[in-house]
């Protein structure tokens, strides 16, 4: 243990305690701009700077442990000085235009600039301007980036992608696309994992929420609007104010119908769609011996897959064929929903709502099989934008109502509901498996094992067996734990028969497209409230989902028929990634 | 009212300059990759307010207009057109201005617009620079080994030396011999330059070399059955060897001379570096297994094409042990010598007797220097240093130089031997020099000419000539391995594309370098024949680095490392460096700026933890 004083307080800590770490203890928060746990601890900011006593010049906080006797000022007047002119110059080259900024009210730099009473600006100011190809879904505002490089390091670090680089020396130098190249040109995953770690508005996904007001707009158009699963652990409980027992699913139901759209459903059915296509797949690959020397991987995390096209691009092939539940929904809501209807798919205008960025990317695909209507999906919204849209339609949280999913596909299982976290994919499909191999459903808890133990376990790995077969099957989330994986697998070191794969690390409960809050990782937190949801469900099985069972009956025929195939496969060599 | 003053000192001049001097050390320290156009205005900025303001439009507004329009290019506000204007403007600057304040501003501004074009026109079209910061720690970056010299530094200032020892080993295996005679480039930049003047790495090497005793090398890998054949125990031979052997490679080194170390032992005299204290690193490289095979000589004893049916691999890393020929008149005389042979005899113990000799040594470089003061403790009369250009020519390191004078050897620039007199027992009795004057300036580099003065005799009894090495190439050649200019060339990697399993490194395959660059190769070809083999074995050590300490880094002198008096040196072939004391060690230590934590090496290209 280490004796030391800060601001007059002593406090004994274990020897490798950051400063910071240690004023955290005692209350004292330091403030921060760069800082993000064991990866952005390269004191770039400077605001985390204290004073030591017997020493003349300031010390960064986050980045030197504490010596024994060390005597710390964390607000000192030499470091209240310092401090505010740290920010000031950080603000000289930041476009503070925080009333149209996505960021304005969870602004860390905001946030940091409003505590210091900072109200005027000593410093001439110099924004940069990087042209930026704005129908890219991740959007980059050079003149707001104040060069924390946390975009950088989350990119290199956790999803080893590498997207993001400094460019340029001296007092120029800033952050761009890694090899001046422009960002269509390389192989970003779109996993959005540098937005939420951004701490200003520099990263954003671009916005659609207008494209939706036109929609509604419109009177022609029918809008039809879905929800995935990870959303609703996180969309009000955390950006709008709601507690996490009263943001449901019910109100988001609630929400999109007072905003204007005509029909509303939960992406959980479509997952256990995909569920009824990809657990089939699987027993038929599997069964077939074609999994022998390399697993099937899931394909319903479209990050992933811009990252399987790009980095390793001989595995597609193992990918299944199955749509996401997504584009499974579209594709669906445009033939057998407009059917029922009476509307014409082209009158369909189909919203999804997301935890994701790289949905955005994913409704591009211009694959069209039996849906007669153009895109799958025509418009996606981060759960971000739907906050957004929800306060822009001035409707007081408070007031919603649960409100259920429209008739024909309502239903929904737990089974689908775990899609939004990891493990949830492999869960649901086990799950499933036991009852198309065995004939009966094994306990809804029986291939718990798959679950992720923490947030910061990046590859959940299983036996299981299901009928006389055993199923090796394994879990991983973060592009660079999949690297990791994907190595391991062509090297030989690991076999696998069925993997599941989500690019940001948690699954989709830490998507890129989710609410941000700065320096927490919620991730297993929101994970949790899946697993909850799915522990109280009705039903638990995918498979049980009778909606889903109507769809076949009436439309579909059944899992891998020629029709199933034309709207719920794709094939995924048909477009090309960036490498 | 005095007719005369005498000037007192102007505050202001003061301060200017020890600007200057700030900036001198600034510039010595300056990292690469940084953007010439951004350099370039920085640099007019400068000039500009040197102006005198007499040359009214080429300098005083030229060079101010200069400035304005870099800085539009920096700014992505300029054209082609601007472009095209910096380039007569700088020419016209060049030619119009009365005195170097302004034409050689206006020079160094088109020079720069000439050979980085490039560079300008990618500001002035996208905007942005192709060039960004290549050395966030820049002794690590600049050590061709990347040895972890914040940590082995750190290490040796809290007086963990055996830990030192462990820490550089994972990059070099000759941490002694390293200690003693590193040319030690990490020096060059180092960012303490700013504060004060560098750190003395090699010195602080050496001090956890003395102190930290015998330091066992780590276990190696299970062994995966592959044997490796090693052709040459010099230092890169050896270092490949030891990476190899711990990565569980049987490696076997053959070596024609009776003992290891190469030029280690048979190039660089016991003065500089003990033989046993060479003995200690190679030692410790034996320890994990290596085994020797003395007294083979490739393509005598041994072939290429018999070691590749023998072994998984061969590396050839014989060095450049042949001598280069001044090809002049009288070469073959008796009495004269190579360079390379002259210190292999006496590494070898068989020492000529030079009592009362004139000895002249041509070249100046550091082989020559080693020469010339191995001759004067062999109890040479005069030894005289023969060299075509002048001593701020010399490549040798300026403290060999300062040594070789010190024990009173005579240095004879500007001659340029041109024929070899012998006496008529066919033995060398001088050499003919023509006087040379200092002339142009060739890319960098003074050139000489002739004065025009008649030729003049340097009698001398032995001539040894260092004037560069070779390597013995024939065999190669005929083993299909690809020479060219004294060099074997490989690929990249160190291999041949056409001759798999058979890799080369050291001097060579990259012409007489240094120990440091030996190593550095060695590391390359170790890593790339385990590939080669199948593997991916990872060379890493355990040691933890000491946090850096807080420090308020107030300028203070570099410990320089004291030699024993020069009169008393000279009589012996004992060490004549001392090390430091422990307060020293500590003191230097302490003046390192830990860049692998303060500064961009915290956030990219900081401490690399294995390869």
């Amino acid at each position: 243990m280490v004796n030391i004083t800060i601001d007059n307080q002593k406090i004994s800590v274990p020897s490798g305690t950051t400063i910071m770490e240690a004023a955290a203890k005692l209350g004292t928060p330091i403030p921060k701009l760069c800082y993000l746990k064991d990866i952005n601890e390269i004191a770039a900011c400077r605001v985390c700077v204290v004073e030591i006593e017997g020493k003349d010049r300031l010390v960064t906080s986050c980045n030197n442990v504490v010596t024994e006797g060390m005597v710390i000022y964390t607000n000192s007047p030499k470091v209240r000085i310092a401090r505010r002119q740290t920010v000031q110059l950080i603000l000289s080259q930041h476009d503070c235009k925080c009333a149209t900024c996505v960021r304005s009210g969870n602004c860390t730099l905001q946030q940091v600039a409003n505590d210091l009473n900072l109200i005027d600006l000593p410093f001439k100011e110099r924004f940069e301007d990087t042209p930026w190809d704005k129908t890219f879904p991740l959007i980059r505002d050079s003149r707001k980036c104040i060069k924390c490089m946390r975009c950088i390091q989350i990119c290199d670090k956790i999803q080893g992608l590498n997207i993001w680089d400094v460019t340029s020396t001296g007092s120029r130098t800033t952050i761009n696309v890694n090899g001046n190249k422009k960002i269509n040109e390389v192989s970003c995953s779109l996993c959005g994992q540098c937005i939420t770690h951004c701490p200003v508005g520099a990263l954003r996904e671009r916005d659609d929420t207008e494209d939706v007001w036109s929609a509604i707009a419109d009177k022609k158009k029918v809008v039809v609007a879905q929800v995935a699963p990870a959303v609703r652990a996180a969309w009000g409980g955390e950006a709008l104010g709601l507690s996490r027992e009263e943001a449901t699913i019910g109100k988001i139901m609630d929400a999109l119908k007072k905003i204007g759209i005509d029909y509303v459903f939960d992406t959980s059915f479509s997952a256990d769609l995909t569920i009824m296509e990809e657990g089939n797949e699987f027993l038929q690959r599997f069964t077939k011996g074609e999994l022998k020397l390399r697993p099937m991987f899931t394909s319903c995390c479209p990050g992933w897959i811009r990252f399987i096209k790009s980095q390793y691009p001989h595995l597609v092939p193992q990918l299944s064929t199955a749509k996401s539940p997504q584009q499974m929904f579209g594709a669906v809501m445009k033939t057998y929903f407009a059917q029922s209807i009476g509307v014409a798919p082209e009158d369909i205008y189909t919203v999804s709502v997301m935890p994701c960025v790289a949905k955005k990317g994913e409704r591009n695909m211009e694959l069209f099989y039996g849906e007669y209507a153009g895109h799958d999906i025509d418009t996606v919204l981060t759960t971000r934008e739907l906050t957004r849209m929800i306060r822009a339609a001035h409707i007081d949280p408070k007031s919603l109502k649960d409100r259920e999913c429209d008739p024909l596909m309502k239903e929904w299982s737990g089974a689908g509901v775990i899609f939004g976290a990891t493990g949830g994919v492999m869960e649901a499909a086990l799950r499933s498996a036991h009852y198309l191999v065995t004939g009966r459903n094994p306990d809804p808890d029986a291939f718990k094992i798959v679950r992720s133990p923490s947030f910061e376990t990046g590859v959940v790995e299983a036996e299981v067996q299901i009928g006389d077969a055993t199923i090796r099957a394994a879990v991983v989330s973060g592009l660079g734990n999949v690297r990791k994986l994907l190595e391991a697998i062509e090297h030989g070191e690991v076999h696998y028969d069925f993997v599941e794969v989500m690019a940001c690390p948690g699954g989709c409960v830490g998507g890129g497209g989710q609410p941000i809050h700065d320096g927490e990782e919620l991730a297993h937190t929101r994970g949790a409230n899946l697993y909850f949801l799915d522990k109280n469900a009705k039903i638990r099985f995918s498979h049980e989902n009778q909606d889903v069972m109507k769809l076949y009956n009436d439309f579909l025929e059944k899992p891998l028929s020629h029709k199933s195939h034309m709207l719920l496969h794709t094939d995924h060599t048909k477009w090309d990634m960036p490498r | 009212m005095s007719r005369l003053e005498i000037p007192g000192p102007d505050k202001g001049q003061l301060v200017v300059e020890e600007l200057y001097k700030d900036l001198e050390r600034r510039i010595e320290s300056s990292p690469p990759g940084l953007c010439p156009v951004d350099m370039t205005r920085a640099f007019i900025e400068m000039c500009q307010t040197q102006s005198c303001g007499k040359c009214t439009p080429p300098c005083r507004v030229g060079l101010w207009q200069l400035k304005n329009l870099l800085t539009d290019v920096m700014n992505g506000t300029a054209t082609m057109e601007t472009l095209d204007l910096i380039d007569t403007l700088s020419e016209s600057i060049r030619e119009g201005s009365d005195c170097p304040i302004g034409y050689e501003a206006g020079a160094m501004v088109h020079k720069s617009l000439r050979d980085c074009r490039e560079d300008y026109e990618e500001h002035v079209r996208q905007g942005r620079c192709t060039c960004h910061y290549t050395q966030p720690v820049p002794c690590v970056s600049l050590c061709p080994a990347h040895v972890d010299i914040p940590g082995y530094i750190a290490l040796t200032g809290e007086g963990r030396y055996a830990d030192a020892i462990r820490l550089i080993r994972k990059d070099n295996p000759f941490p002694t011999t390293c200690g003693f005679i590193c040319e030690h480039p990490c020096e060059a930049r180092c960012r303490r330059n700013i504060v004060d003047d560098a750190i003395n790495i090699r010195g602080l090497k050496r001090m956890a070399a003395d102190y930290a005793g015998k330091v066992p090398p780590p276990e190696c890998a299970p062994s995966t059955g592959k044997r490796i054949a090693v052709v040459g125990g010099g230092p890169g031979g050896l270092s490949a060897a030891y990476y190899l052997q711990l990565m569980g490679h049987q490696t076997t080194v053959f070596e024609m001379l009776p003992k290891l170390g190469g030029m280690l032992r048979y190039g660089i005299p016991n003065y500089r570096l003990p033989k046993d204290r060479l003995d200690e690193d190679i030692q410790a490289i034996l320890e994990t297994g290596v085994q020797v095979e003395f007294g083979k000589r490739i393509g005598k004893d041994i072939t290429i094409q018999s070691l590749r049916q023998e072994y998984d691999a061969v590396l050839i890393s014989i060095g450049a042990s042949t001598d280069k020929k001044l090809g002049i008149e009288g070469e073959h005389a008796e009495g004269v010598i190579s360079a390379v042979s002259f210190l292999r005899d006496v590494g070898a113990d068989k020492s000529p007797d030079l009592t009362g000799q004139e000895v002249a040594v041509i070249g100046g470089g550091n082989v020559s220097m080693d020469a010339v003061r191995t001759a004067k403790r062999l109890g040479a009369k005069k030894v005289s240093i023969v060299y075509r250009r002048r001593t701020a020519d010399m490549t040798a390191l300026p403290a060999e130089i300062e040594g070789a004078v010190a024990e009173g050897i005579e240095v004879l620039t500007l001659k340029a031997p041109s024929r070899i007199e012998t006496d008529k027992n066919g033995h060398v009795s001088g050499i003919y020099v023509t006087p040379q004057m200092i002339s142009k300036i060739k890319d960098g580099r003074a050139s000489v000419c002739p004065t025009g003065e008649e030729d003049f005799l340097i009698p001398c009894q032995t001539l040894i000539v260092a004037i560069g090495q070779d390597i013995e190439s024939e065999h190669f050649a005929e083993a299909g391995v690809p020479v060219s200019r004294g060099k074997i060339m490989t690929e990249r990697y160190g291999g041949f594309d056409n001759i798999p399993g058979v890799f080369a490194g050291g001097d060579c395959a990259s012409g007489p370098a240094s120990v440091i660059k030996a190593i550095a190769a060695s590391k390359v070809v170790a890593a790339n024949i385990d590939e080669y083999l199948g593997f991916h074995h990872i060379i890493s050590c355990d040691v933890e680095i000491p946090e850096p300490r807080l420090s308020d880094r107030e300028p203070c002198g570099r410990v320089e490392l004291t030699e024993r008096e020069a009169c008393s040196r000279v009589c012996d072939f004992e060490g004549v460096e001392n090390c430091m004391t422990e307060a020293e060690a500590k003191q230097e230590s302490h003046r390192c700026l830990r860049c692998d934590h303060f500064g961009y090496g915290i956030f990219k290209g900081g401490r690399k933890e294995k390869w």
